[in-house]
């Protein structure tokens, strides 16, 4: 079912998602946000299409304050992936879905 | 034969509009949007100027419902495909798509639509997500309780200084002259606003931080220069067109804007163009929605002389 491979991250599960030497591509997000929403549908799809090759996952800031905190995201939607516990890229706005591909095949 | 009928550039309001227009006049037409249907719009907070919404709509809820409408007339729309060349001469127009992959068509309505202005001011690039801000309402509430800056004196400056006040104690206006532009509803909701302070005849030199933004340097127009501590700086300076992708010297333009007719039409048979990208004055989402429409209709027209 959609959006069954999209994991919902929260500040205490975080740190053991991200240090998997599987990348792992968050989606800093809240309800708020408008151009949060429009670009949910192309990370659930995203978490299809990967399944089994990257974690595709999303924190929501407003109920996990710490996470952003500590990367210093102070704009959403920004994407960041991780790989091994190391941030390897990140993308801040509603970027087109090859964007996010890309940065996702870098890492595989 | 052409891929398509028409091909629409651009999934703003004025594109959406145009493929709404398209859709019902059944021609084979396409829309093309690089990120997500729906534009700088979407970057509103709240829209009180578009007619039918007594109360207002949200930026974000009045796209959603104008790709709805277009999807129901089945607009076949393609995210995340983004146009890189186009070559617009001859009866049969060329897009060249960033995968290199081309359609083609006998019609194109260009609405690329434009993007937030930057400052290009050193700390700008480097503290972009870190501080430093282009939408208000993607990124207000990460404020609450601190200091801020906006920098501009049109609508957007004003009207997301004053709803950046809900989250942020203070909110510091910084404009490089000694009066605003905006609207007077809007300028009236700012001055009698106790949380929004004016740094008049200023402008930012520098963005300064390590981890995130710290402060902005001010030069005032007297030569001298002051550093004003604020956790954000949001950058609502106007707009640059999308201007990259179009074909050069193949159609008549001013200033990076597009030149059209009042019907849309550009001095390229078959090609058309609305909304932020033509030269023009008042960007409102409700004249590029109205010149998506007349768009599409000048290509109806111009497909059915072709026939």
């Amino acid at each position: 079912m959609a959006g069954d491979n999209l994991k919902h991250l929260t500040d205490s599960d975080f740190d053991a998602t991200i240090a998997s030497d599987t990348p792992c591509l968050l989606d800093f997000w809240a309800p708020w946000c408008g151009p949060c929403k429009a670009i949910g549908p192309v990370v659930e799809e995203l978490a299809n299409e990967y399944a089994g090759k990257a974690v595709i996952a999303k924190m929501n800031v407003d109920d996990n304050p710490a996470t952003p905190g500590k990367f210093n995201v102070r704009a959403i939607p920004t994407l960041i992936l991780f790989k091994n516990g190391e941030v390897v890229d990140q993308v801040t706005g509603a970027v087109g879905k090859p964007q996010l591909i890309a940065m996702l095949d870098k890492a595989l | 034969m052409a891929d398509y009928q028409l091909i629409i550039v651009g999934g703003g309001p004025t594109g959406l509009t145009a493929g709404l227009y398209a859709a019902r006049a059944r021609l084979k037409t396409v829309l093309l949007e690089k990120g997500v249907p729906g534009g700088q719009v979407m970057n509103t907070d709240w829209i009180d100027n578009y007619p039918g919404f007594p109360e207002g709509i949200s930026g974000f809820d009045l796209a959603e419902k104008m790709a709805a409408q277009a999807a129901r007339f089945d607009l076949e729309t393609r995210s995340g495909v983004e146009v890189v060349s186009m070559d617009l001469t001859g009866a049969e127009k060329k897009i060249v798509m960033a995968d290199g992959t081309s359609l083609t068509s006998q019609a194109v309505i260009v609405a690329t639509g434009a993007r937030p202005n930057k400052l290009n001011v050193p700390g700008e690039v480097e503290l972009a997500g870190k501080g430093v801000s282009y939408c208000a309402t993607c990124d207000g509430p990460f404020y609450r309780d601190q200091e801020i800056a906006v920098v501009g004196g049109g609508n957007t400056a004003i009207q997301e200084a004053v709803y950046l006040t809900r989250f942020a104690s203070k909110v510091t206006v910084i404009h490089r002259r000694d009066e605003l532009r905006a609207t007077k509803i809007v300028q009236e909701q700012a001055f009698a606003n106790d949380k929004i302070e004016f740094a008049w005849n200023s402008q930012v030199s520098s963005i300064e931080g390590s981890q995130g933004v710290e402060s902005v340097r001010l030069l005032h127009k007297d030569g001298e220069e002051s550093t004003l501590p604020v956790h954000g700086v949001f950058i609502l300076i106007g707009t640059i067109p999308n201007n990259e992708m179009l074909p050069n010297g193949q159609f008549e333009m001013a200033d990076g804007f597009i030149k059209t007719d009042l019907e849309m039409r550009t001095s390229l048979p078959g090609v058309m163009a609305a909304g932020d990208i033509i030269n023009k004055n008042v960007r409102q989402v409700v004249n590029g929605a109205g010149e998506g429409a007349v768009a599409a209709m000048s290509a109806e027209h111009y497909l059915a002389g072709q026939s």
